[in-house]
């Protein structure tokens, strides 16, 4: 049940989405987010959404991997939609005991419901289509100009990737502690929230002194493999643009050209 | 009192790509008092049978018998089983947690609901079996030397008083003194206490001197199921699937072919020197 838990969720397939350049897709996700903010009109969002559902059609990543992406979120969701509906000032359309919805509330609930939806799901698609090392060069590439502003570019990458990477590990080691203090009888499932919190103790802790072993392991292993940061330091395979990246940037900018005139230009009040 | 595996099959994955039988149609009887090695390569399913054993996985066909009932079935209480069958994981000692080796040999019989008193009792009973230094009772696990570690957390399954004993390769990381130290007070839970052990491994030599029965486990399957003297004899069939006879038996076998009328049952050092020299003082008279 544990091996549930996905970050870092990438879906193997072969698509145009998989094979760009990841930094065109971190440009791309953040680009698009910015735009759902801008945008932030009905007609703006279905611009987005159409936007959004040629990205996937391209990716060929199943829906139902997409959508499992939402999933923890819904309550969050759930909630700001619902406080949006009800407390939101304006003509009442509705009133179910003391609570009235209002027509200003149904559009700016709709509205968040969709922004929050899509955000999630664009950023989804990124971790979907993008194997985690290729993530973080994209992001020490990108964080490359802010070296001028000390910025640890290298070593920000670097600490993420290793976090990436040991993810798996320390959820096959929790399975592993797990079913050890099981087998000593422990019980994790029973009794209220305070007892249930202490009864985690069991699990981690070990899995917290294992983790602090690993990573001084980890330490002395590249320490002696002369490890010194980032500085002077070459890569294997560099990333490069091709022609289809500077296809998909084109493609990106054409989103936000139309929807701008969709937003500013056909639907200005 | 015993555990019966029941045409078991067990899936790791089910419907999805990468599904995977770890076990494909097992069956055997672990009756009490016996010392049963289990044998077989990485990946051939030896983790997966242990845990099928405890509870701690669901077989996707078959069943797990123990005392006569189905340990899968949904009012099954899986404590009480738990409390029965003891498991020792690999290097067990990535499981302690307390603050004292003294109070986490007592997380098992604490969780067993026993009175304080009781709990203590089972306690100091598990780490003298383990012969765990009492100076060091009262330390932090953390501090502990390797050795020790592994013995105060088997302690921790001891003290459930357990009594079957499954240990996966507990010897796995030590040196050769505390692979002999551990082994031999396995081997002293059986003969003293009455336990039936069950333990994981790799290696035929380690297990060649302790075990009345061996199971061989390959790609998922019970390939071989008998005592020590018979599966070694197959010792080419072990060759075969990547294991190998423990080197006592290749030393007899080479003996007899070049003459020497010696048996080749002997499985470890004492008994093939006792076999060679009564070989020998036949041979001179």
């Amino acid at each position: 049940m544990i091996r549930d838990i996905t970050i870092g969720q990438y879906y193997r397939t072969e698509s145009p989405i998989h094979r760009l350049d990841p930094r065109v897709k971190l440009a791309g996700t953040l680009l698009f987010i910015i735009s759902l903010f801008v945008y932030s009109k009905p007609a703006g969002y279905v611009t987005a959404f159409l936007f959004l559902v040629f990205v996937i059609l391209v990716s060929k990543v199943p829906l139902r991997f997409i959508l499992r992406g939402l999933k923890p979120l819904l309550l969050l969701i759930g909630i700001t939609v619902f406080f949006n509906l009800f407390w939101t000032p304006g003509e009442a359309a509705l009133k179910i005991w003391k609570l009235t919805v209002t027509w200003e509330g149904i559009q700016s609930a709709v509205l968040l419901g969709a922004r929050f939806v899509m955000l999630i799901i664009g950023s989804t698609i990124m971790t979907l289509t993008t194997t985690p090392t290729k993530l973080t060069d994209g992001i020490e590439c990108m964080l490359k100009p802010f070296r001028l502003i000390k910025v640890p570019a290298h070593e920000i990458a670097m600490m993420m990737s290793i976090a990436l990477r040991f993810i798996p590990i320390l959820l096959e080691e929790t399975d592993k502690i797990m079913k050890a203090q099981q087998a000593r009888c422990a019980d994790f499932e029973s009794g209220n929230i305070v007892k249930r919190a202490k009864n985690l103790l069991p699990i981690l802790i070990p899995l917290f002194v294992s983790a602090f072993r690993r990573a001084n392991d980890l330490a002395m292993a590249m320490e002696a493999r002369c490890y010194r940061g980032g500085e002077g330091r070459t890569r294997m395979k560099p990333l490069q643009y091709q022609r289809r990246d500077y296809t998909a940037y084109l493609i990106l900018f054409l989103y936000l050209v139309v929807n701008a005139v969709v937003c500013f230009v056909l639907t200005a009040d | 009192m015993s555990i019966i595996l029941d045409h078991v099959t067990y899936i790791y994955g089910k419907d999805t790509p990468e599904e995977r039988h770890a076990l494909k149609d097992v069956s055997f009887v672990v009756p009490k008092g016996q010392f049963i090695g289990i044998i077989g390569h990485t990946g051939s399913g030896k983790s997966t049978l242990i845990q099928l054993m405890n509870g701690l996985l669901q077989p996707a066909d078959g069943m797990v018998l123990f005392e006569g009932e189905d340990i899968s079935d949904k009012d099954y209480d899986k404590k009480k089983l738990r409390e029965k069958v003891g498991m020792v994981f690999q290097y067990p000692e990535h499981q302690l947690f307390e603050s004292t080796v003294f109070q986490d040999v007592c997380f098992g019989p604490r969780n067993l609901g026993l009175s304080r008193k009781e709990m203590e009792l089972r306690a100091f009973q598990a780490l003298r079996l383990m012969n765990f230094p009492e100076e060091l009772y009262y330390q932090s696990p953390f501090d502990l030397s390797g050795g020790q570690k592994r013995r105060a957390a088997i302690a921790g399954v001891l003290a459930m008083e357990p009594d079957f004993l499954i240990l996966d390769e507990p010897t796995a990381g030590l040196d050769p003194r505390g692979r002999d130290e551990i082994l031999g007070l396995i081997a002293r839970l059986k003969e003293e206490q009455g336990k039936t052990i069950l333990l994981v491994s790799h290696s035929m030599d380690e297990i060649a001197g302790y075990a009345d029965r061996i199971l061989v486990m390959s790609e998922g399957k019970l390939l071989m199921d008998g005592a020590p003297k018979e599966i070694f004899a197959r010792y080419r069939k072990l060759e075969e699937i990547g294991l190998a006879a423990p080197q006592v038996t290749y030393i007899m076998n080479a003996l007899q072919e070049r003459g020497l009328p010696v048996r080749t049952s002997p499985i470890t050092i004492n008994e093939a020197k006792r076999e060679i020299l009564r070989v020998l003082r036949h041979s001179t008279l």
